[in-house]
């Protein structure tokens, strides 16, 4: 029997596959490869495609990764795959647009940049105790 | 019987108002189940990538990236996770307090503070407030991304790496359990060392790299902090229905409370409406 090692394939929202496995290939930053027991210490980016792995008897399995990083470690191997494509250009509309929100946030807003620390908790402090008023007023009504 | 009709219509615009505020209450409590569920399921991906970095501080790294260090404090970033909705009780408030009493800390120390923010709730309190706001997310929904979230870290880390930002933060209501909710601070960047780091021995061996060990490493370092960031807002989001169903259940509460009085005051009212006739009655028979 072929020997096997603990596969962990995660993503922030989920866990894709976690077992044991014979083997794995994946197409890494270089070009693809495939990872048997074993393997040496190994840290690579992996761009997106299929995780091919054959499962402990020899059942095969493909997962889709919009790549990630494959960890190798001695008995045990880690995809950490991403949610999303991920792209230079992408992230930077992503966050372009983050930084738009913000300035379409602040053009609508009455008041000037700083905030005034102990306005605002005045303001705090009236609106709580105004939610106390309420509430007593409510149960001798 | 005067007042008696009011009376009624009163308690039946209440007893509306309490179905209302029960079947909210409910579809709390269902869609707070999924949110928890949701929190777990991102819990394994935090902690494998918490344990590679681990492996990478503790292989024989020559390169010491500026995300794991500490430098002097001038200008602090805060992310503020905060829900889309309202009448999630005093969640929000409790929160943007802690919040602005940690910026109020840093302010007098002369630091400056920009202020990312993910959810609409904390867009309208510091559009009010004012401060220097320079991301904004917000309408993230039932089921948030990742993928949502990307913009608002990415302009985040960027003035990190520009040394606009020597320290990042991220403020969220932490899930304890049903009927607690905590509001909390954590610090991003620089990332704290973790004692676990520090009690193990060095090892002599390094990793085989494919591509720059650099580029890994600050493309492994973004993807937790982005992880950390999806993290808070999940627990914020399953935070966000447990107090709905907690306020919705009060106001339910108070809603039969309320009820019970008016049944009293009616009863009350036509109990003295009746007397009154028996009386003017009486008074007409003795008369005739």
């Amino acid at each position: 029997m072929a020997m096997t090692f603990d596969l962990n394939v995660v993503s922030a929202e989920g866990i894709l596959f976690s077992g044991r496995v014979e083997s794995i290939q994946v197409t890494g930053s270089g070009g693809e490869f495939g990872i048997l027991a074993g393997h040496t210490p190994l840290l690579t980016g992996i761009v997106p495609g299929m995780v091919r792995l054959v499962k402990q008897y020899g059942k095969e399995e493909v997962i889709f990764v919009s790549g990630g990083t494959c960890e190798v470690q001695p008995g045990e191997v880690t995809v950490l795959a991403d949610t999303a494509i991920r792209a230079e250009d992408l992230d930077l509309a992503k966050a372009q647009e983050a930084k738009r929100q913000a300035e379409e946030l602040l053009n609508n807003s009455a008041t000037n940049q700083d905030v005034d620390y102990t306005q605002v908790a005045i303001q705090l402090a009236d609106a709580i105790a105004q939610l106390r008023v309420l509430k007593l007023v409510k149960k001798f009504n | 019987m005067a007042g008696a009709k009011e009376i009624k219509n009163k308690i039946g615009s209440i007893t509306n108002t309490q179905k209302i505020t029960s079947a909210m209450e409910m579809v709390a409590a269902s869609k707070m189940r999924k949110a928890q569920d949701r929190m777990a399921a991102s819990r394994p991906y935090a902690n494998t990538m918490r344990r590679v970095i681990g492996h990478l501080a503790e292989g024989s790294l020559e390169y010491s990236h500026p995300y794991l260090e500490e430098r002097d404090v001038k200008r602090v970033g805060y992310i503020v996770i905060s829900t889309d909705r309202g009448l999630c009780g005093g969640l929000n408030i409790n929160l943007f307090k802690k919040t602005l009493s940690d910026m109020k800390g840093w302010s007098e120390k002369n630091v400056e503070i920009d202020l990312g923010l993910i959810g609409a709730k904390a867009g309208t309190f510091f559009a009010n407030v004012g401060g220097n706001v320079v991301a904004n997310t917000a309408n993230l929904g039932e089921e948030p991304t990742l993928e949502d979230l990307i913009g608002s870290v990415q302009v985040m880390l960027e003035a990190y790496d520009n040394g606009k930002l020597d320290r990042l933060f991220v403020v969220y209501n932490k899930f304890v359990n049903t009927m607690t909710q905590e509001p909390t601070i954590d610090q991003l960047l620089p990332l704290p060392a973790s004692e676990e780091n520090e009690a193990l021995p060095k090892h002599g061996w390094d990793y085989l790299y494919e591509g720059e060990p650099a580029e890994l490493l600050t493309k492994l370092l973004v993807r937790f902090i982005e992880s950390q960031v999806y993290q808070g807002v999940v627990e914020n989001a399953a935070s966000e229905q447990a107090a709905r169903m907690f306020a919705m259940k009060n106001a339910t509460d108070n809603a039969g409370d309320i009820i019970d009085e008016l049944q009293l005051i009616f009863n009350k009212a036509r109990q003295s409406a009746i007397t009154q006739e028996i009386s003017e009655i009486c008074a007409g028979a003795s008369a005739v």
